[in-house]
């Protein structure tokens, strides 16, 4: 921490010292920045986290497997569905069961849902950083959308907890399905409008063209994964290449970009968005009817119904909540294709009813520490873009 | 062929142990061939270098070492996966990859945080989420959930003790 603070010749030279946040409008959460200016170019930048830090890692050494989704939801707050889902995979994978199939299409469905959610928020937001005010307008509408639909399904419209090991807390309610064909026929005119604004915009273009370019050897250097990745020209997308949760049966593209820049992630997360609303589409056409969780009253609970009335199910319940699941001993990496890239967890278990290790992989830490290298000589402007770009969620790059 | 047999097949001796669980293969190497197995890892084509992190064995007797140091990897062309594992005393530190692999810098710095585990070789060894002055390594089993003082202040320059 010592080049952070500022010496004596830094104070005496004719570099002037900027101190961009914790708290400021484009740093997206609490980090902070310092930046060290010859003129407006930077000559130094310097990044400083934690201030999110809230030990989710070692918090979850002391809940139980269960206990722990709740806290999926405070790492990227405007994914949260996302998180659930990739930690519940996790721990299936460590158990070794597989989910009813409309528990896995719900999965899908909220899935995508949260990452046109996240799309919506990284675009908006980079564009307000940046000046153009009326997409993140526009698009936000789409959002309160997104948020009414998680409502419906989970009761929370931030932090959803909507999974369980083994499947989903609850069935969606018939007014879900609806809500969410009006939505897809909503959103599509609302892409369109926010392209209509930005796409062919020169001053969107001046502001963005070349600024955070990258080759893809440099981009898988910096363990660059999700969207930034694929702007760069590489079609990494686990949902394609390492097939999970069913993803394999819809039909969707992986868009790519040519350079990197920060034009090219917005193109590539529109893109997104567009292919998510087909695969919600596929989604709400073929969902299957039958149950939501696994009947497997060692690891879901059982329906309160017969926990009231049945003697065995009293007991499976009182085992789960006072002993928790039957763990295997060993180790599982997981990992899902979140808004901005790859989510991974890692549980090590010691066959307790908590884990014994568990490592959130988040996909913007590799992401942001490139961020002093890329902005070195660039003028203060190009920072607040690629910034906005990267979408950098403090909580979780802090944990 | 998988990159678990080939690594057994090119150098055996280098591999303490290796295992399959649930579809993800781990191989555990000693310390001092870590590069070489890093270099070989690259040139088989695992250039995507996913995370780095550690696990606290402390009191667990089944356990040879203290620590493992984790690193996963991830071949970008066959798609393969590969946990690789060096297990560590604690004091004793594992040469950096930051030079190697550029994500590597905030990682290590995030285990030296969390854990003290040093890397020899790194080009800013600081902390990365905690402050400078932060008593004791959070991830450690030893150190109380509640961070036993509630400002983390008293005695801060010297390492925890509980």
């Amino acid at each position: 921490m010592d080049s952070i603070a500022i010496t004596k010749t830094q104070l005496e030279g004719d570099r002037m010292i900027v101190n961009m946040g914790p708290s400021h409008p484009v740093t997206h959460g609490t980090l902070r920045i310092v930046l060290e200016l010859q003129g407006e170019i930077i000559t130094q930048a310097t990044p400083e986290i934690g201030y999110l830090h809230r030990g989710v890692e070692k918090l979850g050494e002391n809940l139980s497997y269960q206990q722990f989704i709740p806290l999926t939801d405070r790492l990227n707050y405007t994914s949260s569905m996302m998180n659930n889902v990739g930690y519940t995979l996790a721990v299936e994978k460590m158990l070794g069961i597989s989910i009813p199939r409309r528990a896995e299409q719900i999965r899908v469905l909220v899935s995508e849902l949260a990452r046109i959610a996240d799309h919506i928020i990284c675009l908006g937001i980079n564009a307000v950083d940046i000046g153009a005010f009326t997409a993140f307008l526009y698009l936000f509408r789409q959002r309160e959308t997104v948020y009414d639909l998680f409502e419906m399904a989970a009761g929370q419209r931030l932090h959803t907890s909507f999974t369980r090991v083994g499947g989903l807390f609850r069935d969606l309610p018939p007014e879900f399905i609806p809500l969410c064909e009006q939505f897809l026929k909503d959103a599509p005119k609302a892409i369109d409008e926010l392209e209509k604004l930005l796409t062919k915009n020169p001053i969107w273009h001046d502001r963005t063209k070349g600024v955070g370019a990258m080759s893809i050897e440099e981009a898988i250097n910096w363990g660059y994964s999700g969207p930034c990745l694929r702007a760069c020209g590489l079609a990494q997308d686990l949902r394609v290449k390492q097939p999970y949760m069913g993803y394999d049966q819809y039909e969707f593209d992986i868009p790519v970009g040519t350079s990197g820049d920060v034009f090219d992630r917005y193109l590539v997360r529109v893109e997104e968005m567009r292919q998510s609303l087909r695969i919600i589409r596929q989604v709400v056409k073929t969902l299957e009817s039958g149950p939501i969780i696994i009947d497997d009253y060692k690891i879901a609970l059982p329906p309160k119904e017969k926990v009231y009335t049945r003697m065995e199910s009293l007991i499976h319940h009182f085992k789960l909540i006072m002993h928790g699941m039957e763990m295997p001993v060993g180790e599982v990496y997981s990992s899902t294709e979140a808004a901005n890239g790859e989510l991974g967890f890692y549980i090590v278990s010691d066959g307790g009813k908590n884990p014994y290790r568990i490592r959130v992989r988040p996909p913007c830490l590799p992401i942001f520490s490139s961020f002093a290298t890329k902005v070195r000589g660039r003028l203060i402007a190009d920072a607040v873009a690629e910034l906005g770009s990267m979408n950098i969620i403090a909580g979780e790059l802090d944990r | 062929m998988s990159i678990l047999d080939s690594l057994l097949e090119k150098c055996p001796s280098s591999i303490q142990d290796s295992y399959r669980f649930r579809g993800d293969q781990t191989v555990i190497v000693a310390p001092t061939s870590f590069v070489t197995l890093v270099d070989l890892l690259i040139s088989e084509g695992f250039n995507f270098l996913v995370d780095i992190t550690a696990v606290d064995w402390l009191g667990k007797t089944e356990h040879p070492a203290r620590f493992e140091v984790v690193y996963h990897w991830l071949n970008l062309d066959s798609q393969e996966r590969l946990r690789v594992k060096v297990r560590l005393q604690e004091n004793e530190s594992l040469p950096s990859l930051a030079i190697k692999f550029k994500t590597a810098d905030w990682y290590e710095r995030e285990v030296y945080d969390m854990f003290g585990i040093s890397f020899s070789g790194h080009p800013n060894l600081t902390r990365l989420l905690t402050w400078s002055d932060f008593p004791g390594h959070p991830l450690r089993k030893d150190f109380p959930l509640d961070g036993g003082d509630p400002f983390c202040m008293s005695d801060s320059t010297s390492p925890f003790t509980h």
